[in-house]
């Protein structure tokens, strides 16, 4: 079952009616309703493809947290051969909302993680909405220490809202955990590829964000802060998401103008959630040619590139 | 010409003079409620004389502590785009950056300066809690990497003092950015072997606890300071539950194992130039625990 968003309503009804009516055509046989059906599945197409092609920054957001679009593992499963989870911190836990591990990609032996926001009740519950402690970063931080001993590139998936603000986070260090790992990322000398496949939110996104190469989704949202806490903290409201949403230019189209990622990979009509495994794929293919372009490249070259490319920000694309 | 010489103009003087003088003699100390007079507070660098409480010390009365005799160069940070999003909230940003401006004197939240700390050549970058909540920008990283940058050059230590309430969510994406961006010049003074310390003043939080402020070599926190990722509002609503006493305080961190040491701010100095002497293999250092300076400095600190 696909679930509509608010915004979809008018696409819910029109998709709606097509359903009733090919029900309709199942079992009566006798009643001719092709034209008809023809004709509105032309109209739900086309309004859908309207709909999507000017989504506002706070469509975009929920498009990128709907529940269908795809995950990390769904990414895995259909990308990762032999995929090999590795667990914990060796130091307090294992932390579910980053998944991480070994696997193949393409051929290649690669190191890959990221954030897992579940899909039902009982796997968010586990994966903890994709919110991480510090436990989820210094994991990270072991798997890009094994990345580069044994020369293996590294692909991060970023979707997450956030590091999660808690007690035993705080506690136990989550800032010094995303600067460490923000830190490794920087430093590393094999190729890291970056791609944001839902929403990529503040300092719990950028510690495994830092690529060689940072990709995003058509309809993926990237910033500071979620839209609603900068409603709440700069409007002291907290129904001014739209606003902040696109003030703070969230969308893939704004940070590619402002030189923030580096490339954008087009959605199916509709969204990723419609055509899953077309998105994965071609995502598949997209991570495959960034990879093929860092392959001249040395440890040195890797790292001076990185770093760069994040020193320059800011003084590229703003008039 | 006498009347105006002898009347007029020392009129016009008085009402001048009237303005010189600051109308608030006694400042309250928020912790204990006990008033001190203005001139004790700014000698004790703005720690409460009869409950230690360690009040927000503005930049310049922070170089003038730090750096030998108070004398030091501020270093000019190059320009950074102005209002890059066009970011306009309840109101415009250019209009709080002007109120920011006009209130602190400075450009922006974070300024660098080079001079002698115990006879060391060294650089501090401050991070000033009155602009924007000292949030970190293009401008506020910049200037972290500038300090970085002069650091390298002079082959000197790096201290930043840091104080934020987290990212200027005006500057959107290019303020998250400002975190990959400390993070390598912390980087490149770690290659080039030299000290980076970390001086943790209330409140540190969010995106600059993330980054720089957590890289230090050594890592030194003010006796009270509120140090987190995330502030104490958004986990109270998160988990729905009072915060433990305490909790996010210099104390309760050293306590976890996140800072090095808590020092009381008249040790600052002292225990700075003994820790960069002993990184940097110089003979130890005759400066006394306690700092304070031999002259006032003026014109009065601005308190909290």
């Amino acid at each position: 079952m696909l679930s509509y968003l608010e915004f979809e309503k008018p696409i819910a009804e029109l998709e709606g009616k097509v359903q009733e009516l090919k029900t309709l055509a199942q079992e009566d046989p006798s009643v001719s309703i092709s034209d008809e059906v023809a004709k509105l599945e032309t109209k739900a197409a086309q309004l859908l493809k309207d709909t999507y092609s000017r989504l506002d920054p706070w469509q975009k957001t929920q498009v990128a947290r709907h529940p269908n679009r795809p995950h990390f593992v769904d990414y895995v499963k259909n990308l990762i051969q032999d995929f090999t989870p590795l667990a914990g911190d060796r130091l307090f836990a294992e932390d579910a909302a980053i998944i991480g591990g070994l696997g193949r990609f393409r051929g290649r032996s690669v190191v890959v993680m990221g954030h897992e926001k579940g899909s039902d009740m009982e796997t968010r519950m586990r994966h903890n909405f994709g919110m991480a402690r510090p436990e989820g970063y210094r994991k990270g931080i072991r798997l890009l220490d094994m990345a580069e001993r044994f020369d293996m590139p590294v692909i991060t998936l970023v979707d997450t809202a956030g590091a999660y603000p808690g007690i035993g986070s705080e506690e136990r260090g989550v800032a010094e955990a995303i600067a460490r790992s923000m830190d490794r990322c920087l430093g590393l000398s094999v190729p890291l590829i970056s791609v944001v496949i839902g929403e990529g939110m503040s300092g719990g996104a950028i510690a495994i964000a830092a690529g060689n190469r940072v990709l995003m989704l058509e309809h993926s949202i990237y910033a500071v802060i979620s839209p609603e806490g900068c409603s709440s903290i700069l409007w002291r409201s907290s129904d001014k998401t739209k606003e902040a949403a696109t003030a703070m230019k969230v969308t893939a189209q704004s940070l590619e103008e402002l030189g923030i990622i580096d490339r954008i990979l087009p959605e199916p009509v509709g969204g990723a959630h419609r055509e899953r495994a077309q998105m994965i794929r071609e995502t598949g293919d997209a991570i495959e040619e960034e990879l093929r372009g860092l392959d001249g490249l040395d440890a040195d070259a890797l790292r001076r590139q990185r770093r760069e490319k994040f020193m320059a920000m800011g003084r590229l694309g703003i008039s | 010409m006498n009347w105006i010489n002898n009347v007029v103009r020392p009129k016009i003087q008085r009402v001048f003079k009237k303005r010189d003088t600051p109308d608030n003699l006694w400042v309250k100390c928020s912790n204990c409620g006990e008033m001190v007079f203005h001139r004790d507070l700014i000698t004790a660098y703005n720690v409460c004389p009869s409950c230690d409480f360690h009040m927000k010390l503005g930049t310049k009365e922070r170089f003038g502590q730090l750096f030998d005799n108070g004398e030091y160069e501020e270093i000019a940070i190059p320009e950074v785009p102005a209002d890059p999003l066009k970011f306009r909230d309840q109101k415009r940003y250019p209009e709080r950056l002007k109120d920011a401006r006009a209130k602190t004197g400075r450009n922006d939240a974070v300024t660098v300066a080079h001079g002698a700390l115990d006879g060391i050549e060294t650089v501090i970058s401050v991070q000033d809690f009155a602009f924007m909540g000292g949030s970190l920008g293009m401008a506020a990283g910049e200037a972290i990497v500038v300090g970085a940058r002069e650091a390298l050059e002079r082959k000197a230590p790096y201290i930043v003092v840091a104080a934020a309430g987290g990212a200027r969510m005006q500057e959107g994406i290019l303020s998250l950015m400002q975190m990959p961006r400390t993070t390598v010049a912390v980087q490149m003074l770690r290659e080039a072997r030299l000290p980076y310390i970390v001086v943790l003043t209330d409140p540190t939080t969010g995106g600059v606890t993330a980054s720089y402020a957590m890289l230090g070599d050594v890592q030194i926190a003010e006796p009270g300071a509120l140090i987190g990722f995330a502030g104490p509002r958004v986990i109270e609503q998160t988990i729905r539950e009072k915060l433990p006493q305490g909790f996010q305080r210099a104390e309760y961190l050293l306590e976890h194992g996140m800072v090095d040491m808590v020092v009381h701010r008249h040790e600052l100095k002292a225990t700075l130039a003994r820790t960069i002497r002993l990184l940097t293999h110089r003979p130890g250092s005759a400066l006394k625990q306690e700092t304070l300076p031999a002259t006032r400095p003026n014109p009065p600190a601005p308190v909290a």
